[in-house]
C-alpha cells in the first residue's frame, strides 16, 4: 500500500471543497495516520476556483503542503483547467463528467476516472451540494487512503443531525459508484 | 477645620502642577466627592492617561493606574469589564481624551460602560508647553498656533451625545462646590458618564491669550459661565462663547455594558451546562 | 479505531489550538480587533469564553485591545489579545507599557507578509526583530514561535506561564501557515501542563510592588483587592512612584532586562535533531522549520551529515547555546520567511562560522527541495 498521499480537492467556491479535505484528514487521523490539511490563500488560489489539500502519511509530516498531488478531484471546469494536469505520475484523477477534458492535458500514466458526481448528487440526493461528500465516497471506494469506518465517523463528527443522513447517503452512493468502476 | 479630603491623598508625593493650575481644585473636589459617595478607597480605581491632569493618579490614595497617552479608557474598560464591582473613574486632559484618545472616548460612550470619565479641559497641551488641542477655541494662540488657531474645537457635550453617552455634565473650577456635587452625580449614574471640567492653565494658555495671571483666568470662567437652566432662556447670540455648565443630559434605562455582558455570560453558561448534562454533542 | 480514540483525536486548526491553549492556561480575559490571519483566535474565544464564565470583548482598535488586556491584568486576570502585522505595529507602545509596568499579558501575533498591509493572507516571519525591538526603550522580551498545531497549544500555555512568572508581556509569534493549518490535536494526558500564576507575597509578607529582589521578579497583587498601590509607565522606584534618581533608574531598567536575559537557560527552548555529528547545520523556526526538518531528514537518509536546530523560543536569544551549536561547523544555513532577520543573530554569535541566510518573502513556504539544494552547495 502506498504510504504517502497528497490529495487535492478542487472546484468552485460553495461546493464544500475545503470541507472535503477536512473530513478526509479527520478520517486519516482516526485510522492512525498523520494528516495535515491546509488551504493555500496564495496567488495560485486566485480566480474562480478553490482547492483544499491534505497530506496523509504513516510517518510524521513536516512539510505541510501538497508538493505534487497523487490524487486530484476536480468538480468544476475552471478547477480542472487549473489543477487537472498538476498531478504525479501514476496518480489518480477523478473528474465530474460535466467537465470538458480538452481544456487540459493530463500526464500519461495517470488513471483518470470520470463520474457524473454533480448530476448524481442532484438526482439522487436532490442536492448538488452533496457532490463533495459523494466524491469522498468515490475516493474511499477507489483507494485505500482511509477506511470506510473512519470516514463514516468523520462524517458523523462533521455534520449536524438534520443533514447527516443525506450526507451518509451521498457517501454510500459514492462508494457504490466506485465499486462499479472497479468491477 | 481639617479638610476631609486629606485621607484621600498620598503622603510625601511632590506634585508637578504650577501655581494657579486648576488641577488641584479638581483633585480636592474629587476627594470630597468620594467622601460624599461613601466609597471605600479599596473599591475605587482611578485610571489616567498622560498629561498634567493625569498625574492626579499619583497623588490620590486609591487603586491608581497611570497609563499611556490617550489610552486610559481602554485600560479602564478592561479592568471594569473583568471586575465590575470596582468604582471606576478615568481622569483625562482635553488632548488626552479628545485627540489621541478620541476613538476610545467615542466607543466608551457607545458601549455605555459604567465608568465616570472626568475630562479636565484647559484647552491646551500644558505639559508640553502650550500647543493647541482639539478644545482650543478658534482664534486663540498657542505655541503651535502663533498666529491664531484655525482649527474648530470639539464640543464635548455634543460629541458625547452623538457617540451615545448617557450622562453628560459640564463643570468648572470656579464653581468648586458645584463641581464636587457634579462628580457625585456622574458617579451615581449607571452607565458611561462624562464630566467635562473647564479648567485653567495660566502658564501655557493664559500667557499667550491675554490672561497671564491665574486670577485672570478664574475671572474669565466666572464671567462666562451660565447654567444650563439660564442658557435655556438665552438666545444663540447671547450664548456665543459662553460656557454652559450643569447637567446637560441624562438618559436612564439604557443597558449598561458590564451588566449586559454578565447577563449574556450567565445565560450562555447555563445553556452550556444544561447541554453538557443532557449529553448532547 | 474505537469511539474512545475518536473523542480524543481531533483535527484542529492552529488558531483554534491557540484559543484552547489560552483556555487551558486559565486566561479569563480577551480583548481584540479582527485581523487576518488571526481572527479565528477571537472567534473561538468569543464562542467558548461565555460558556465558562470568562470575558471577551471586541475593542475599537488594536491599541484599545492591548490596553484593555493590560487593564484586566492589573486587576488580576490572565489576559491576552491576538493580532497580525498592522495590529502588532499599533500595539508596540503598550507592549512597552506592559514591560515597564511589569504587567503579565500575552500577545498572539499570527504573522503575515508586510510591510504595511502587505500580503494579508500569506505567511511570513517579518516581525521577529520587531518583537524584540518594536517598542521604544531598553527592555527584554519573551517571544515564542510554535511550528505545529499541537505545539501552538502547549506554547500558548507556556506563554501565559512565562508572562505570569516573569511579570512581562510574552509574544506568541505564529505565522499564517501554522495558524491556518489543520492537524492532529491530542492532549498528552500523561503530562498535564503545569499552570502558573503570578508571584504573590506570602501571608504577612510586606508587599513592595517593584522591589529590587534578587530573582528579578517582584511580587504582584491585583489592584482593587485591598492593597492600594500605583502603577505607571514612568520610570519608577520600588514603591511604584516616579523617580528620576539615576541610581534607581539604572537599577530598575537593568532589572527589567536581567530578569529575562539572566534566565535564558530556563526560558529558551531549542530543539536539536541530528546535531551530534553534523558538519552543516540548518537553523530555522516557525513553519520554515517544517520545510527545513523535512529537508534535513531527506539529506540524512542520503547519508549527509546535516543537523537541524529549531528555535522554539526566539527571544531571549540563547547566545551561548547557539554559539556552541555552530562551533566547528562548515556552515550554518538559516531558512526563514524574511530577509535574514534571525540569521543576523546567528551571525552575531557564530564566530568564524559562515552563516548563510536563506530568505523567502513572496508569501509562500520554502520547499524542502530548495533547502536541500542550498545545503548541497556547502556540503
Amino acid at each position: 500500500m502506498q504510504r504517502k498521499w497528497e490529495v487535492r480537492f478542487s472546484g468552485t467556491g460553495g461546493q464544500g471543497i475545503i470541507r472535503s479535505a477536512v473530513i478526509l484528514a479527520q478520517a486519516a487521523l482516526y485510522d492512525g495516520f498523520d494528516a495535515v490539511q491546509s488551504q493555500s490563500y496564495g496567488p495560485e488560489s486566485r480566480g474562480g476556483s478553490t482547492k483544499g489539500e491534505v497530506v496523509i502519511d504513516d510517518e510524521i509530516i513536516y512539510y505541510p503542503k501538497v508538493n505534487l498531488p497523487n490524487l486530484v478531484v476536480c468538480l468544476s471546469q475552471e478547477a480542472y483547467k487549473k489543477y487537472g494536469a498538476d498531478i504525479r505520475e501514476n496518480g489518480i484523477l477523478i473528474v465530474d463528467s460535466s467537465i470538458c477534458k480538452d481544456d487540459n492535458k493530463v500526464p500519461e500514466n495517470v488513471k483518470v476516472y470520470e463520474f457524473p458526481i454533480i448530476e448524481t448528487a442532484r438526482e439522487e440526493i436532490q442536492n448538488e451540494l452533496s457532490a463533495n461528500v459523494l466524491s469522498l465516497g468515490i475516493v474511499t471506494g477507489l483507494t485505500e487512503i482511509v477506511s470506510e469506518q473512519s470516514m463514516i465517523a468523520a462524517l458523523t463528527e462533521t455534520f449536524k443531525k438534520n443533514i447527516l443522513e443525506s450526507n451518509l447517503k451521498a457517501f454510500a452512493l459514492g462508494l457504490k459508484i466506485a465499486q462499479t468502476a472497479k468491477n | 477645620m481639617r479638610p476631609v479630603y486629606e485621607k484621600y491623598f498620598r503622603d510625601n508625593i511632590p506634585h508637578i502642577w504650577c501655581a494657579g493650575c486648576g488641577n488641584g481644585i479638581v483633585m480636592s473636589a474629587f476627594a470630597r466627592a468620594i467622601e460624599k459617595l461613601g466609597y471605600d478607597q479599596d473599591d475605587v480605581m482611578v485610571v489616567s492617561g498622560i498629561g498634567c491632569s493625569s498625574r492626579m493618579t499619583t497623588y490620590i490614595d486609591f487603586n491608581t493606574l497611570h497609563t499611556a497617552h490617550g489610552r486610559a479608557l481602554a485600560f479602564a474598560t478592561g479592568a471594569k469589564l473583568s471586575e465590575p464591582r470596582l468604582k471606576m473613574f478615568v481622569i483625562m486632559g482635553d488632548g488626552d481624551a479628545a485627540a489621541i484618545g478620541g476613538n476610545h472616548f467615542i466607543h466608551s460612550c457607545r458601549r455605555n460602560i459604567d465608568i465616570t470619565a472626568i475630562i479636565i479641559n484647559n484647552a491646551i497641551y500644558g505639559m508640553t508647553g502650550g500647543q493647541y488641542s482639539p478644545l482650543t477655541p478658534t482664534g486663540k494662540k498657542a505655541t503651535t498656533a502663533p498666529y491664531g488657531n484655525i482649527d474648530r474645537a470639539f464640543d464635548i457635550v455634543e460629541l458625547s451625545r452623538g457617540a451615545g453617552a448617557t450622562y453628560v455634565a459640564r463643570g468648572d473650577i470656579y464653581h468648586a462646590a458645584q463641581l464636587t456635587n457634579q462628580i457625585v452625580d456622574a458617579a451615581n449614574h449607571k452607565g458611561f458618564s462624562v464630566l467635562e471640567v473647564v479648567s485653567t492653565c495660566p502658564i501655557s494658555y493664559g500667557r499667550y491669550n491675554k490672561m497671564p495671571k491665574p486670577t485672570d483666568m478664574m475671572q474669565y470662567i466666572k464671567d462666562n459661565t451660565v447654567s444650563v437652566q439660564k442658557a435655556a432662556t438665552m438666545t444663540a447670540d447671547e450664548l456665543k462663547d459662553k460656557i454652559i455648565i450643569g447637567e446637560h443630559f441624562k438618559i436612564e434605562n439604557v443597558p449598561e455594558y458590564t451588566e449586559e455582558h454578565n447577563k449574556l455570560v450567565a445565560e450562555v453558561k447555563k445553556d452550556y451546562l444544561e447541554k453538557l448534562k443532557g449529553g448532547a454533542k | 479505531m474505537t469511539n474512545n480514540t475518536i473523542n480524543k483525536i481531533r483535527l484542529v486548526q492552529g488558531n483554534e489550538a491557540c484559543a484552547l491553549g489560552a483556555i487551558k492556561a486559565g486566561a479569563t480575559f480577551y480583548s481584540g480587533y479582527p485581523i487576518t490571519p488571526s481572527t479565528e483566535v477571537a472567534e473561538h474565544i468569543a464562542n467558548k469564553f461565555p460558556r465558562i464564565g470568562r470575558h471577551f470583548i471586541q475593542m475599537e482598535d488594536e491599541i484599545a485591545s492591548i490596553g484593555a488586556a493590560i487593564g484586566a491584568s492589573t486587576v488580576g486576570h490572565k489576559a491576552f489579545t491576538a493580532t497580525s502585522g498592522p495590529g502588532f505595529s499599533l500595539m508596540q507602545e503598550l507592549i512597552g507599557y506592559a514591560a515597564i509596568a511589569e504587567i503579565p499579558v500575552v500577545i498572539i501575533n499570527v504573522m503575515r507578509a508586510g510591510p504595511s498591509t502587505g500580503l494579508p493572507t500569506m505567511p511570513a516571519a517579518g516581525d521577529v526583530q520587531q518583537a524584540r525591538w518594536g517598542t521604544h526603550g531598553d527592555h527584554s522580551i519573551i517571544a515564542i514561535s510554535p511550528n505545529s498545531v499541537m505545539e501552538t497549544y502547549y506554547e500558548t500555555i507556556n506563554a501565559f506561564n512565562l508572562a505570569e512568572q516573569y511579570r512581562t508581556p510574552v509574544l506568541l509569534m505564529m505565522d499564517e501557515k501554522v495558524g491556518h493549518l489543520r492537524e492532529r490535536f491530542e492532549e498528552d494526558e500523561a503530562n498535564e501542563p503545569v499552570i502558573m500564576y503570578r508571584p504573590a507575597p506570602k501571608e504577612g509578607e510586606k508587599f513592595v510592588p517593584y522591589a529590587n529582589v534578587e530573582c528579578g521578579v517582584p511580587h504582584i497583587l491585583p489592584l482593587g483587592k485591598g492593597e492600594r498601590y500605583h502603577i505607571t509607565g514612568l520610570t519608577h522606584g520600588e514603591t511604584g512612584f516616579y523617580t528620576a534618581q539615576p541610581k534607581a533608574v539604572s537599577k530598575f531598567v537593568g532589572r527589567l532586562s536581567d530578569k529575562i536575559e539572566l534566565n535564558v537557560d530556563k526560558i529558551a527552548k531549542i530543539e536539536e535533531n541530528y546535531t551530534d555529528d553534523a558538519e552543516v547545520l540548518v537553523l530555522s523556526y516557525g513553519s520554515s522549520a517544517r520545510s527545513a526538518h523535512e529537508a534535513v531528514k531527506t539529506l540524512r537518509e542520503q547519508g549527509h551529515k546535516v543537523g537541524m536546530v529549531r528555535l522554539i523560543t526566539l527571544w531571549p536569544f540563547h547566545d551561548a547555546k547557539i554559539a556552541a551549536l555552530c562551533e566547528g561547523k562548515k556552515a550554518v544555513i538559516v531558512p526563514e520567511m524574511n530577509l535574514g532577520q534571525m540569521a543576523r543573530e546567528v551571525q552575531r554569535v557564530a564566530k568564524g562560522v559562515p552563516v548563510l541566510p536563506m530568505c523567502r518573502v513572496d508569501g509562500d513556504l520554502m520547499t524542502p527541495d530548495e533547502i536541500i539544494a542550498k545545503v548541497k552547495e556547502v556540503l
